[in-house]
């Protein structure tokens, strides 16, 4: 794989990595495009087809090469896969927490909460609200 | 690794190319190794460039093809099929969405969209480095559909099954067919008598030899997946010989000592235990309730010859490719004391005054008591903030509003009162709302911060409520029977048929399909369909269109006696998996069993049922198992493309549009909107609402388009008509 120029940008927001869901979460973040809803240009969507098959050694990856925090945009009750969808994302954050914690990273870098197929102010706003919070830590 | 990958950043008219610097983007990502092919497009889903891609694939023998546009939900199919065209594995392409999560929410920053841009593409290219040819999976599938419910949404999705060739089970819980529509006496909007309704589609169902119904019947186990579910129903037996007579059963039914709760009329009245539900019920066999006849030797004696009740119940195993569950609702149970139910004598329900109505064909009365005055109270376990049912049950506000009328119609000297919050008689139901007003029905508007208090004074009961409509003013309304609009509610039985077939429940406790407007019958499990009010409150008409629905997916899918379902499923690395049973554990649908491989124990995925949910995957302790198209090397490969930096030149601050020449726009044809647009403007110069008229495409649309090519000079604005409200524009 090749490597192109390195140059930082001017951003100096926080990098965030959000996990999110095809069906469920990627519509309200899609809208809160649509909607020209401004959120920080440091926000990257990863999409998967449900937040509980979000595995720990991603978490890991992206916390060691470069993201500030991730956020798992749950899909809590509404997922169509599991009723016990919300608890085992939660147990995906708790086994992150414990390895982060082995490395030493501030388990506040990752964050989940859950997120709606229209919830594009919620997400605008919890990407301000997250990015403010990882702003403030010093791990 | 794929290692001719070929990339197209499209300008969406000016979508994203107003923020974003496509141009740029496409000359830097054309200078990486892997990437043989990279254009900026005008419209990356044109016809034309569709057409160009297929050749791009086909003459530069790329393995791979990464399109950054919009969102996948509206193109993902487009370009998979223009790979599947250009003979390239559908799997090898990857959607970046550069427009509802860059250009758009970006447009306040440019440059950094622009920057957000390039670590998007560079992961999808990353990602689709990795990506594998994926093969559908084929399965065999038996042409027989098994139908849960036999309400009017199973009875005609049943019929519907039949007539298309397939072989119908339809099996039914209670002992008579017709579900709630049986207990409605007349049906809106066209006032048809609900049992009629039962009887036409029974006697349909009748004429088809390939349906086959079974009542007192419930499933008991499932097992097997699409094109073959292994189901076993258990059918309770009605304790009457096949060899008894109908008279001698009608004997036994008229002379019946002992008396049951009724179910039928919600406990209203009591019925013989041996009994149907109503005299034409269906089908025309009567139903004995054993147990209460335990100690009744006399007459069960007397009966030997008609009654068996030492019958025993039947399971039957039925094999169906597919299965659609309409298993109906519940009414709301009001909770002793919520309005003075239960407590209050004159309190009901608005099915128990159905029933009542239906029971009482020349006065209303109730305990021994003439009705005259009837207050309605809506919303009542529907809508509630702080309560389980938070959502709105649809049918309720029209179903009173029709009761309201039917009251009138019958009993002509009656007045009623609704309390109501928000009356929701939506489409042409609204029409018989209008005709309640007229006839002098009063509505009185509450708000859930201030519900009406049911109380009683002397011998009268006192409904008093602040109606918002007359400035909050409490009134007191002297009713003689109060009536409780209740909603729908989930069946209590619901959960055991999630159990059985794995269908999820949403936090209304009803069943969830996979997607409202996309996938508005289908749920999660392969093969298994959903319909009718088991989906969430539903009037008929919605109900049987659901069911409708399903039944044609169902006959879709059974069609060819092969099926072809989507390879994004779970594999296990069978070499390193170790068999510890977590991942069989959290999955919800069973696809994942302890198999031998060789002579160890590992787990297998069974292909026919996995969903690609991927909630085994990060239990593993060992890390063995990944789902296509989602695996390890994909994530993270797209993580480091996020993270890489580039350097990107200013291209303006997005404020200045620039106006480009036709020429230099890139295009080879316009895109078919603007054709249209330019065929209808007819005039030499025209208003929007006339080339609305010209060419039929919609309004917004027109006008979305038109300032596209406004922008990039096709027409131009011509001045402004004369009353000033539209401008004209013309070709340039």
């Amino acid at each position: 794989m090749s490597t192109t120029i390195n140059q930082s940008p001017a951003t100096k927001s926080p990098k965030i990595l959000v996990f999110s869901t095809d069906k469920i979460s990627d519509p309200g973040i899609d809208q809160a495009g649509l909607r020209k809803i401004h959120y920080a240009p440091s926000v990257y969507v990863i999409s998967l087809p449900c937040s509980s098959g979000i595995k720990p050694k991603w978490i890991l990856h992206a916390l060691e090469h470069g993201f500030d925090g991730v956020f798992i945009a749950a899909d809590g009750h509404e997922c169509s896969y599991s009723s016990r969808c919300a608890e085992h994302t939660n147990t995906i954050v708790e086994t992150s927490q414990v390895l982060m914690k082995e490395k030493n990273i501030n388990p506040r870098r990752v964050r989940m909460a859950a997120l709606c197929s229209v919830c594009a102010e919620p997400f605008a706003s919890h990407m301000e609200n997250y990015g403010k919070i990882l702003a403030s830590l010093e791990d | 690794m794929k290692q001719r990958i070929g990339v197209y950043i499209c300008h969406c008219g000016g979508n994203i190319s107003d923020y974003v610097d496509v141009e740029e983007l496409g000359k830097m990502f054309h200078q990486e190794e892997n990437v043989v092919v990279s254009k900026d497009v005008m419209f990356a889903c044109a016809d034309s460039n569709q057409k160009d891609m297929v050749a791009d694939i086909q003459a530069n023998k790329l393995d791979a093809i990464v399109v950054c546009s919009c969102s996948p939900k509206l193109h993902l199919h487009t370009f998979k099929n223009v790979a599947a065209r250009a003979g390239l594995n559908p799997s090898n392409y990857v959607q970046v969405n550069i427009r509802e999560q860059c250009s758009w929410p970006h447009s306040d920053r440019p440059r950094e969209a622009t920057v957000k841009a390039a670590g998007l593409i560079r992961a999808g290219i990353n990602r689709v480095s990795y990506s594998e040819s994926l093969e559908n999976i084929e399965l065999t599938v038996k042409k027989s559909a098994l139908v849960i419910g036999a309400g009017v949404s199973g009875m005609k999705a049943a019929i519907d099954l039949a007539r298309s060739g397939n072989e119908v089970f339809l099996i039914e819980k209670d002992f008579f067919v017709g579900g709630r529509i049986a207990q409605k006496q007349t049906l809106f909007p066209t006032n048809q008598n609900g049992k009629e309704v039962v009887t036409f589609l029974y006697n349909e169902m009748k004429k088809f030899p390939n349906i086959t119904i079974f009542t007192g019947a419930t499933v008991e186990k499932v097992s097997g997946s699409l094109g073959n579910f292994s189901v076993d129903i258990k059918v309770k037996p009605r304790y009457i010989k096949p060899s008894a007579d109908k008279r001698s059963v009608e004997r036994a039914m008229g002379e019946c000592p002992v008396t049951i709760h009724d179910d039928f009329n919600l406990g209203l009245v009591e019925r013989k235990a041996i009994y149907k539900n109503y005299p034409e019920a269906l089908p025309d066999v009567p139903v004995v309730d054993a147990e209460a006849l335990k100690d009744a030797h006399d007459f069960t004696s007397k009966f030997a010859s008609t009654l068996n009740l030492n019958e025993e119940a039947q399971t039957l195993s039925l094999i169906a490719g597919s299965v659609l569950v309409t298993t109906g609702y519940d009414h709301y149970q009001p909770k002793e004391g919520e309005y003075g139910y239960k407590t209050i004598s004159n309190v009901v329900t608005l099915p128990e005054l159905n029933r009542l109505m239906e029971m009482n064909p020349e006065k209303l009365v109730y305990k021994g008591k003439q009705i005259k005055s009837l207050a309605f109270i809506y919303c009542v376990g529907s809508r509630q903030t702080k309560g389980d049912n938070k959502y709105c049950s649809r049918q309720c506000c029209t179903s009173t509003i029709h009761t309201s009328l039917q009251l009138k119609e019958k009993y002509k000297d009656i007045q009623t009162y609704h309390l109501y919050r928000d009356i929701r008689t939506y489409g042409k139901q609204e029409l018989m709302y209008a005709e309640s007003s007229k006839q002098g029905d009063l509505y009185f508007k509450y708000e859930e911060k201030e519900m009406p208090v049911v109380s009683v004074d002397g011998k009268s009961t006192i409904v008093k409520v602040k109606d918002y409509l007359t400035a909050k003013k409490e009134m007191e309304i002297e009713a003689d029977l109060v009536v409780l609009v209740t909603g729908m509610v989930a069946r209590e039985d619901a959960t055991t048929i999630s159990e059985l077939f794995k269908i999820p429940i949403g936090r209304d406790k009803f069943f969830n399909e996979i997607h409202p407007k996309l996938k508005p019958v289908e749920t999660v499990i392969k093969g298994v369909y959903i319909g009718g009010t088991c989906q969430g409150p539903k009037n008929v008409s919605e109900s049987v269109q659901s069911s409708l629905a399903g039944a044609s997916k169902i006959t879709a899918l059974l069609k060819s006696g092969t099926v072809s379902v989507d390879p994004i499923i779970a594999s296990v690395d069978a070499n390193k998996c170790t068999w510890c049973g977590k991942c069989s554990d959290v999955c919800d649908f069973t696809a994942i069993k302890e198999v031998l491989f060789g002579e160890k124990h590992v787990a297998g995925v069974n292909k026919a049922v996995c969903t690609g949910c991927g909630i085994c995957a990060p239990v593993c302790p060992e890390n063995v198992i990944e789902i296509a198209q989602y695996t390890d090397n994909e994530i993270e490969s797209m993580i480091d493309g996020f993270m890489m930096d580039f350097d990107i030149k200013e291209k303006g601050t997005g404020e200045v549009v620039e106006v480009e020449e036709e020429g230099k726009v890139g295009m080879k044809e316009y895109p078919l909107v603007w054709r249209e647009i330019l065929a209808g403007m007819t005039a030499e110069k025209n208003t929007i609402p006339e080339i609305v008229a010209n060419t039929k495409l919609a309004g917004e649309l027109v006008t979305f388009h038109l300032m596209t090519m406004n922008r990039y000079g096709v027409v131009v604005p011509a001045g402004m008509d004369a009353k000033e409200t539209y401008y004209y524009y013309k070709r340039k």
